[in-house]
């Protein structure tokens, strides 16, 4: 899924400032599965920004809305109606989401709410890890299911360096080498002829060095 | 010849070789290079000069290495991947080459987390790995990547590092033969401390024939106190620094430490030196390069060999 984090409610009240009545927008995607964008998370923000404000003596209307995905079209046209009627949009979804609202409704702002994180998965309850870069050309096959490009601090393809002491990256001791999972997973699959192997050069071009992405499939246009 | 370089010659005609290295300022002065390579000159077949190692910023490399030279010193320009695509790895392969740089050390380089500017982006395009094979391909094909043709291919005497003391252990001479393989002519150590696990990795690489297929020169640094030791011990990963290195030096008063240091320094090179395999000796002694002379000289390699 793709994670994120709250923005400081410091730097919203700051965003928000000028405005007096604004759309508060949720997703039902990945945001509500780490938590971060969904609908309960737009009744929490929502009611702290309108007791904040009204502290400040500069009460404001809040429309709470959650959308089913805010990275589909037929989602996000569900707030055409009433998108005018308001200052503002302040989404808690991925930048990807606030981005397709900014794109659909032109004559609005569009704040963001959240940080957007990375690709990853939930380690356990409340503890989010990267996983994916999305670099367009998967080598997972040669590396144990293990990507070398997001686990290593260098994106090594040839790891691990110097720096890896008992299992540990030298970034950061919370950080597991993820050259030291590539062989201990390539040992247990019995598959270290893989890791012997010279891989060339990485193409980054189908990665975001290559400009914006799109994909098309034809069969489904 | 592969590229005719001082260093080159000297494993070539089979002499044990120095190399030392110099650290470029963390400013523009030219003089604190000149007076390194001035503690440097005569005591060394060729000096490395580091490409802002911790990634602390410093004098580029390549500037380092053309004010050695100038005090007539031969110059090993250390180049990482960190900061560079591979557009700029290749155009400073030719700009070094066409300054008369004739070794190189390949290196990945330290993570910029470690440095004055953590929130720096990284590039990473190629790892050292290929980036021996890149310098190769160069070098002996006389092309780019790409397949088009060099005017002029860069000569370079290909090095690399290794740390044999890095985890997991049992892969660390897989990687100096892939390393080998991919094209170095020579490797340089992480500083060796730990004899024991040093001789243990040796017996592994000879095993291999390793030793045959590239110039493997042992990797030392003075210590100058018994805090410097506990300090890189705890501060540098991958450093192994045995306990009982640290006791020996300890034992001194403080204001003997640092001759204790170069006396241990110089002990290990002639034990180094007797060792099969071992084709020459790296001596990085960090901020202290006015004690080259001493310890190269106590270890009874001065004056170094001259090669035609």
């Amino acid at each position: 899924m793709i994670t994120g984090t709250p923005k400081p409610i410091e730097e919203i009240m700051e965003m928000i400032e000028s405005y007096d009545n604004i759309i508060l927008a949720g997703c039902h995607g990945c945001v509500t599965v780490c938590r971060v964008g969904g609908e309960k998370e737009v009744q929490v923000l929502a009611s702290t920004l309108r007791l904040a404000r009204e502290a400040s003596g500069k009460p404001i209307k809040i429309r709470e809305v959650s959308l089913e995905r805010q990275c589909d079209p037929e989602y996000v046209e569900q707030m055409r109606p009433y998108v005018e009627d308001y200052q503002a949009v302040l989404s808690i979804a991925c930048g990807a989401g606030i981005q397709f609202l900014a794109e659909k409704f032109t004559t609005t702002p569009l704040l963001p709410g959240i940080n957007t994180g990375f690709l990853g998965v939930t380690e356990r309850q409340g503890e989010w890890a990267e996983r994916c870069q999305g670099c367009g050309d998967c080598v997972l096959h040669l590396t144990g299911g293990i990507c070398p490009v997001t686990r290593c601090a260098k994106s090594l393809f040839h790891g691990p360096c110097g720096g890896s002491v008992q299992g540990i990256c030298e970034v950061d001791k919370s950080v597991k080498c993820g050259w030291q999972l590539i062989i201990d997973r390539l040992k247990a699959l019995d598959q270290m002829d893989n890791y012997t192997k010279f891989k060339p050069f990485k193409g980054w071009s189908s990665a975001r060095d290559g400009g914006p992405r799109r994909i098309i499939r034809e069969d489904m246009i | 010849m592969k590229s005719g370089s001082n260093l080159e010659k000297v494993l070539a005609a089979g002499h044990f070789s120095v190399t030392a290295e110099c650290g470029p300022p963390r400013g523009a002065d030219p003089d604190v290079v000149r007076k390194k390579a001035a503690f440097v000159k005569g005591n060394v077949d060729a000096c490395n000069v580091t490409d802002n190692q911790t990634s602390v910023v410093r004098m580029s490399s390549l500037a380092g290495c053309m004010l050695i030279k100038e005090q007539g010193v031969e110059p090993l320009i250390q180049m990482v991947v960190r900061d560079r695509n591979r557009i700029a790895l290749q155009s400073d392969l030719l700009g070094a080459s066409a300054l008369g740089v004739r070794n190189i050390l390949c290196l990945s380089g330290d993570h910029q987390k470690f440095g004055d500017d953590p929130q720096a982006k990284n590039v990473f395009d190629i790892d050292s790995m290929q980036f021996i094979h890149l310098v190769k391909l160069m070098r002996d094909e006389g092309i780019f990547p790409s397949g088009k043709k060099l005017e002029g291919a860069p000569k370079f005497f290909i090095g690399c590092a290794v740390n044999p003391f890095a985890d997991p252990f049992e892969i660390r001479v897989p990687r100096l033969k892939m390393k080998a393989t991919a094209g170095a002519d020579f490797v340089q150590t992480q500083c060796i401390y730990n004899m024991k696990k040093f001789k243990e990795y040796m017996e592994l690489a000879k095993r291999q024939g390793l030793h045959e297929k590239i110039k493997i020169l042992a990797g030392v640094t003075p210590l100058k106190s018994a805090g410097m030791g506990k300090f890189m011990r705890k501060m540098v990963a991958g450093m192994d620094i045995p306990e009982e290195v640290i006791a020996r030096i300890s034992a001194e008063p403080k204001e003997k430490q640092a001759a204790k240091g170069i006396e241990m320094c110089i002990e290990q090179i002639q034990e180094l030196k007797e060792m099969e395999g071992i084709a020459g000796i790296h001596v990085m002694a960090i901020e202290w390069e006015e004690k080259l002379a001493e310890i190269i000289g106590g270890a009874g390699l001065l004056p170094r060999p001259v090669v035609e």
